[in-house]
């Protein structure tokens, strides 16, 4: 089908995860667009006051899951968007278990409801490039069509992969709704507050000893442009969604003027696991393999279906790092001058030697 | 003078104090004027001294570092000054004549990465020899200013220069010392404020150039005098894919290859090896590996790398021809499944053999300890005769004598739909498994001793 091509706007959408930065975001620009009725954000939670001024025009519901099925029946809704996904488990939340029981269990009460709606044409679903899993044979580059040679340790990752398998299975009860899958790199940008950008955000940085791997990173209002699309357009399918090109993580730590402080990779985990529970950082498996590994895409399809290619990684990571200048330890221009200091002092030494005989 | 164009084109003998293939050994044969001046009749003073061995340095080094691809435009410009030099004594002339022409093909790239990625060193040769260079680095900046000249007006000058140097004028833009440590310190610079690009496989062009090719050119040139051979072979632009046999208990050989071809290559092309993926399970050995080029050895990466246009380097014997005993050595192992010869097959690219003498004489492996290499989760555990009795001296390769030939290529665009017949693939693994093992026989008959000159 043709980019931009729109046969016909959903009239009415349902946002889930609506307290959180993306789900509000999303709502408001989808609240923004005239071709959308009407607007209705679901969660459990009241909304974080913050992000209160966003959600002037949207509707909200509190309303768990399991209960949404009467919502999406008794207003006709057209479109569900699910973003109510937990990347981290926070203690303060209940930890792992609760992030299972809202990303696993929440995305299959979801699509049990969605199957009971009958005006519903449209899914968009929130996952991860966190589905390849991670494996030393993995290829270096992940097509949509790669298949995970082995399952993840880390508790998202298999949450993602979890959830993809409800959603085709879905997909074939409902053949008539068009469900989009977006696999997101990591959210960076000047507003993005991840496990990712708090990690980026430290003056000295831990990394794993010996390994230097290959990130991609999305500009988040990037991926707030492809959410928008895929409700108020029609793009069946998985895309892989990430900013072109590569950085290396130990190019980020420099490019951000921070410092980088290998650890060594056996028994990483536990000690993470152990700094999780005294409440330092939330790094998990999904990390550490992360930082083994490296994760990189093809966004090819993406660009080909919506005819949108993201800002590249290099500049998004940018973006972010101009809003993070705060615990910079070194500065480019710091470089540049003292690269200039060094090189004038060995001319001045050369030419002093020089005129001695 | 007609024995320089063979030499240079067919494959480069490296004389023990001659003259190298690119850049290092010519300025080193600046600095240590051993063999050239021993010819001369006695030189009144230090400097005619100097100034007479080296312009010969000069001369080449700012054609060196001119970023022209064709080599025999350099040429003119090494013979016009040879009427300098030559007066001296005709046994330093063939040397000096060989240095520039054999050079030229070596630096014209590697200029970039040769010169930033040893800075340090320089410096202290530089700080010995200040007084020395304070002449020749007139020439030099001399010379690179007459470039832009017109080429004949060179031969005019070149008696010239030497003459009328002064030491206080050296420190110009055109003095090659300081761009060196300017381009040093700019490749620390971008290093440290990761203002570098690295493709989607984790490739470093800028770190590979600078720090090591410089470094494998060292073992590739000075420890195992690599003699290559049918370049003509490897495409100049496009998908290529290098199929080569694996030998050595350590798999230097592919790292010998890549820096043969990007170095001797016109093109200077980045060979992109397929590799194992233990490789990629070992910590260091995998950034290592990413960043030199390097991917894990499977056909959705082989295929797009060669979908991207790269030149692509493959062992199909995997450590079967690694981990062989120094018996079995040069007999070519099982090439498994083919899976190269489909990716080549699924983008229509050519298969270059390459078949890789001196690989099996570094590490002589005598026996494989097989319940060690279980308990250490490897392939096998060698053992050599100086491994592991030596300890970490058991790690220095034996200087074996390298011969390296790629073989006329086999194209495949014609198959494109056969990737998937089995037939096929067998067949035309084995025919490059053939051309492999038939061109190890002819270049050991040529080789008599592994460890000959």
């Amino acid at each position: 089908m043709t980019p931009g091509g729109t046969p016909g706007a959903p009239g009415v959408v349902v946002v889930t995860g609506v307290g959180r930065f993306l789900g509000a975001n999303v709502a408001a620009r989808l609240a923004a667009d005239p071709r959308i009725e009407r607007v209705i954000g679901v969660d459990p939670a009241p909304p974080n006051p913050e992000l209160a001024d966003l959600l002037t025009d949207v509707e909200l519901v509190r309303l768990d899951l399991d209960s949404l099925g009467g919502l999406l029946i008794d207003l006709d809704v057209d479109a569900v968007v699910h973003l109510a996904l937990v990347t981290a488990p926070d203690q303060q939340q209940g930890g792992r278990a609760a992030m299972k029981e809202q990303n696993v269990i929440g995305t299959m009460q979801l699509l049990a409801a969605c199957q009971r709606a009958p005006r519903l044409r449209r899914l968009v679903v929130r996952s991860s490039t966190a589905a390849y899993g991670v494996s030393f044979r993995d290829p270096a580059v992940f097509t949509e069509e790669t298949e995970p040679r082995e399952v993840p340790r880390g508790g998202f990752g298999r949450d993602i992969l979890d959830i993809e398998g409800y959603v085709r299975g879905f997909r074939r009860r409902r053949p008539d709704v068009t469900a989009t899958v977006l696999r997101f790199a990591p959210f960076i940008g000047y507003t993005a507050d991840t496990t990712l950008t708090r990690y980026f955000a430290q003056p000295v940085v831990p990394t794993i000893f010996g390994r230097d791997p290959r990130l991609q990173f999305l500009h988040i209002d990037d991926a707030l442009t492809v959410l928008h699309r895929a409700v108020a357009e029609e793009h069946p399918g998985t895309f892989n969604v990430a900013g072109p090109g590569v950085l290396s993580l130990s190019q980020a730590i420099r490019r951000a003027g921070r410092v980088a402080v290998p650890v060594l990779e056996p028994g990483l985990a536990g000690v993470a696991a152990i700094a999780r529970s005294l409440g330092f950082g939330r790094y998990g498996l999904d990390q550490v393999d992360l930082f083994v590994h490296g994760r990189v895409v093809d966004t090819s399809r993406l660009e080909r279906e919506f005819g949108f290619t993201p800002r590249s990684t290099a500049a998004a990571f940018d973006d972010f790092v101009r809003a993070h200048h705060g615990g910079v330890v070194v500065t480019r221009d710091q470089l540049a001058a003292a690269e200039q200091l060094v090189l004038e002092s060995i001319r001045q030494v050369r030419s002093t030697v020089r005129e001695r005989p | 003078m007609s024995s320089s164009p063979e030499r240079r084109d067919a494959r480069f003998d490296v004389p023990p104090a001659g003259p190298g293939p690119d850049a290092e050994p010519a300025r080193r044969n600046g600095h240590r004027p051993v063999t050239a001046p021993a010819a001369r009749p006695p030189a009144p003073a230090d400097e005619p001294d100097t100034s007479a061995d080296e312009p010969a340095t000069s001369t080449h080094e700012p054609v060196a570092r001119t970023d022209e691809p064709a080599t025999s435009t350099h040429e003119p410009v090494a013979r016009t000054d040879e009427p300098a030099t030559s007066t001296h004594g005709p046994v330093a002339r063939t040397d000096e004549q060989a240095a520039p022409a054999d050079a030229a093909p070596g630096v014209t790239d590697g200029s970039g990465a040769t010169t930033t990625g040893r800075p340090v060193a320089k410096k202290a040769v530089a700080k010995k020899a200040v007084a020395k260079k304070a002449v020749a680095k007139k020439a030099v900046a001399k010379k690179a200013v007459d470039q832009a000249a017109p080429r004949p007006a060179v031969t005019g000058h070149a008696p010239d220069d030497a003459a009328p140097a002064g030491p206080a004028v050296a420190d110009r833009p055109g003095d090659h010392w300081d761009r060196r440590v300017a381009q040093g310190l700019a490749f620390l610079r971008r290093r440290l404020s990761g203002d570098y690009e690295v493709d989607e496989f984790g490739f470093d062009p800028d770190l590979t150039d600078a720090v090591f090719h410089p470094l494998v050119r060292l073992l590739y040139r000075d420890w195992f005098r690599t003699e290559v051979g049918g370049l003509e072979h490897v495409p100049a632009d496009g998908a290529g894919l290098v199929v080569g046999n694996h030998s050595g208990t350590v798999a230097l050989d592919a790292l010998i290859l890549s820096t043969a071809v990007h170095d001797r290559h016109p093109a200077h092309r980045y060979l992109r090896l397929l590799g194992a993926d233990l490789v990629f399970r070992m910590p260091v050995v995998s950034e290592l590996a990413r960043k030199t080029g390097g991917t894990v050895a499977c056909n959705p990466d082989a295929e797009r790398l060669l979908g991207n246009g790269e030149l692509v380097g493959v062992f199909p014997e995997g450590f079967k021809g690694v981990g062989k005993l120094y018996a079995d050595r040069y007999k070519l192992q099982r090439f498994g499944r083919g899976g190269f010869v489909s990716a080549a097959l699924r983008t229509g690219t050519p298969i270059v053999p390459v078949a890789i003498v001196g690989g099996e004489e570094i590490y002589p492996m005598l026996a494989d300890i097989k319940p060690l290499a279980r308990l250490l989760k490897l392939p096998y555990f060698p053992v050599t005769p100086t491994f592991p009795w030596l300890g970490p001296l058991g790690m220095v390769p034996l200087p074996s004598k390298w011969l390296i030939e790629f073989c006329p290529p086999i194209p495949t665009a014609h198959l494109r739909d056969s990737a998937d017949d089995p037939l096929v693939v067998f067949n035309l693994a084995d025919q490059v498994r053939e051309t492999i093992q038939q061109t190890l026989h002819k270049l050991l008959e040529r080789r008599p001793d592994p460890f000959g000159p």
